[in-house]
């Protein structure tokens, strides 16, 4: 694999731009670490509320992840692989919690999901069960504005995978539900993981859906990012904090999933 | 001869800028000289009566406008002492506002403008029997407090403290808006939230309880030192705290301040 590297002057009118964009990017992560209170660190990470919201959002951002999957996967399966009207349409259904103000998100799964709710109101008659202000209820908002980063980098993979092993396993006479688990997934396994690394990172630093649908108590809904929310309410430092241990969590979990599954380039 | 004029022209000057002043310290509160936009961070309780009042007050100031930032008073007061730019901070506790005065952000002390106090928010016909606090703690029933961390919610706590109730929340809204919001979607039974609030919102009654007179919550109001219009902000800061303003307040639910 030799590729050849034409050494060339970065022309100045692209250098400058990625520079400026390079800074802007880095910059407000600089001032988080230069405002750190790094004198009482050790004593406010060790405070009790810190690593009980810190669990809850791993938790919650795992089980958000694992959900997407399970059910994003097959959607983006569908979206490449079957012919069917509409499927542009769809598509762009999938899409729209992305551009979607989770805030929006959350009034529209409290329309949905909520005691009064098309759906909820049914669950709590039935059953008794009330998704709003309940661990699931952080899980379900995670998953709403997650799932799409899930979908598209899965339906992208599938999309370049090539497709003759999968008629040549069709013509050996395996069934498509045959072929999807024993040729294509393998095929698109680092897609698969890519799409839910990020589908992770969006759950982890999800808010605005989360506090709408979810409200916030601690133990129970409180995420790290809300935890943040509030401490900024009063305590600036103790925002830091929170904000420093999100940092650092989701980046060393990323670059470790990076190197083991994605594969770096 | 180029001396005398100018000492003519700086006296000139001088009698008119004391003229201005004059005029401005009379009964006339109007004038050209205060116009031009206002920008006022202010308590999410004062959301309906501000906004109103603003209205108000651009109707007589012809070339003012008002611009508000409704939110959690301690979100605000963080703002500010971050450098947001605003001419006049109106907090729902003189906690919040110790925050900017102690900061250096405020110009003089600040001036206590209404007293508000927490009832108990349920739906229209009071569908749980909520009677008071105690009645919050009840199994089966869902209720919305404000988080300690912003005024109504440190109200909430004091009060609950006060009527001995061990109570565990739904939800601790970042204010108190949101903890409204909560109710009004039918998420939960009963809210812990202003007199005023209530007053605002169409389909809820308000459960008055003894102990929230424990709880009653001063606010305060000041012209900002990063101001990027004093006299603008001076001038609404009094507009408010007229007679005019404090009728619009009390209709809205809200008491006038101590001794005013």
């Amino acid at each position: 694999m030799s590729r050849t590297v034409r050494r060339q002057r970065v022309p100045i009118a692209l250098l400058v731009p990625a520079g400026l964009g390079l800074t802007f990017l880095v910059l407000p992560l600089a001032g988080l670490l230069l405002r750190a209170p790094w004198t009482t660190l050790p004593r406010r990470l060790t405070e009790p509320g810190v690593l009980t919201a810190l669990r809850l959002s791993l938790e919650t951002a795992t089980v958000a992840t694992l959900l997407c999957v399970v059910l994003g996967v097959p959607l983006a399966w569908l979206l490449a692989r079957v012919e069917f009207p509409g499927r542009r349409l769809v598509r762009a259904l999938v899409t729209v919690p992305l551009v979607l103000p989770p805030v929006v998100g959350g009034v529209a799964l409290l329309l949905v999901f909520g005691r009064r709710g098309l759906i909820g109101s049914w669950l709590d008659e039935t059953f008794g069960v009330t998704l709003p202000f309940t661990t699931a209820g952080v899980v379900l908002a995670e998953a709403f504005v997650a799932m799409p980063f899930l979908v598209i980098a899965v339906e992208g993979a599938l999309r370049g995978a090539d497709p003759r092993y999968e008629e040549a396993a069709a013509t050996l006479g395996a069934g498509r539900f045959t072929t999807f688990t024993r040729v294509t997934l393998p095929l698109v396994a680092p897609g698969v993981a890519a799409g839910a690394v990020l589908c992770w990172a969006r759950a982890l630093g999800e808010f605005g859906a989360t506090i709408t649908f979810a409200g916030n108590y601690p133990g129970r809904t409180q995420t790290m990012p809300l935890a943040v929310y509030l401490a900024l309410e009063t305590d600036l430092q103790a925002a830091i904090v929170l904000s420093l241990i999100l940092l650092t969590v989701s980046v060393v979990i990323l670059a470790a999933l990076r190197d083991r599954w994605v594969g770096s380039t | 001869m180029t001396v005398r004029w100018i000492r003519a022209a700086l006296a000139a000057a001088l009698v008119g800028a004391l003229g201005l002043t004059g005029c401005g310290g009379a009964d006339e509160p109007a004038g050209p000289d205060v116009a031009g936009p206002v920008t006022v961070f202010a308590a999410a309780s004062l959301t309906e009566s501000f906004t109103r009042l603003g209205k108000e007050y651009e109707a007589a100031h012809p070339g003012s406008s008002v611009t508000f930032n409704f939110g959690g008073s301690s979100g605000l007061a963080t703002q500010i002492t971050q450098g947001a730019p605003a001419d006049v901070f109106a907090a729902a506790s003189p906690a919040t506002m110790k925050t900017v005065t102690d900061a250096g952000d405020a110009t003089g002390e600040p001036a206590v403008l209404v007293r508000n106090q927490l009832v108990v928010a349920v739906p229209r016909g009071n569908p749980a029997r909520v009677g008071g606090l105690a009645d919050l703690a009840r199994p089966g029933v869902k209720v919305a407090l404000c988080a300690e961390q912003v005024p109504c919610g440190a109200a909430a706590r004091t009060a609950v403290d006060a009527a001995g109730v061990r109570l565990t929340p739904a939800t601790l809204e970042q204010d108190v808006k949101g903890a409204l919001a909560k109710l009004r979607l039918g998420e939960v039974d009963a809210a812990l939230v202003y007199r005023t609030d209530v007053r605002a919102a169409p389909g809820l009654d308000a459960v008055e309880f003894p102990e929230s007179a424990r709880a009653v919550n001063d606010y305060p109001i000041v012209v900002l030192r990063a101001a990027g219009n004093p006299a603008g902000a001076r001038a609404f800061v009094d507009f408010v705290r007229s007679d005019a303003g404090l009728a619009v307040l009390t209709a809205a639910g809200f008491q006038a301040p101590p001794g005013g």
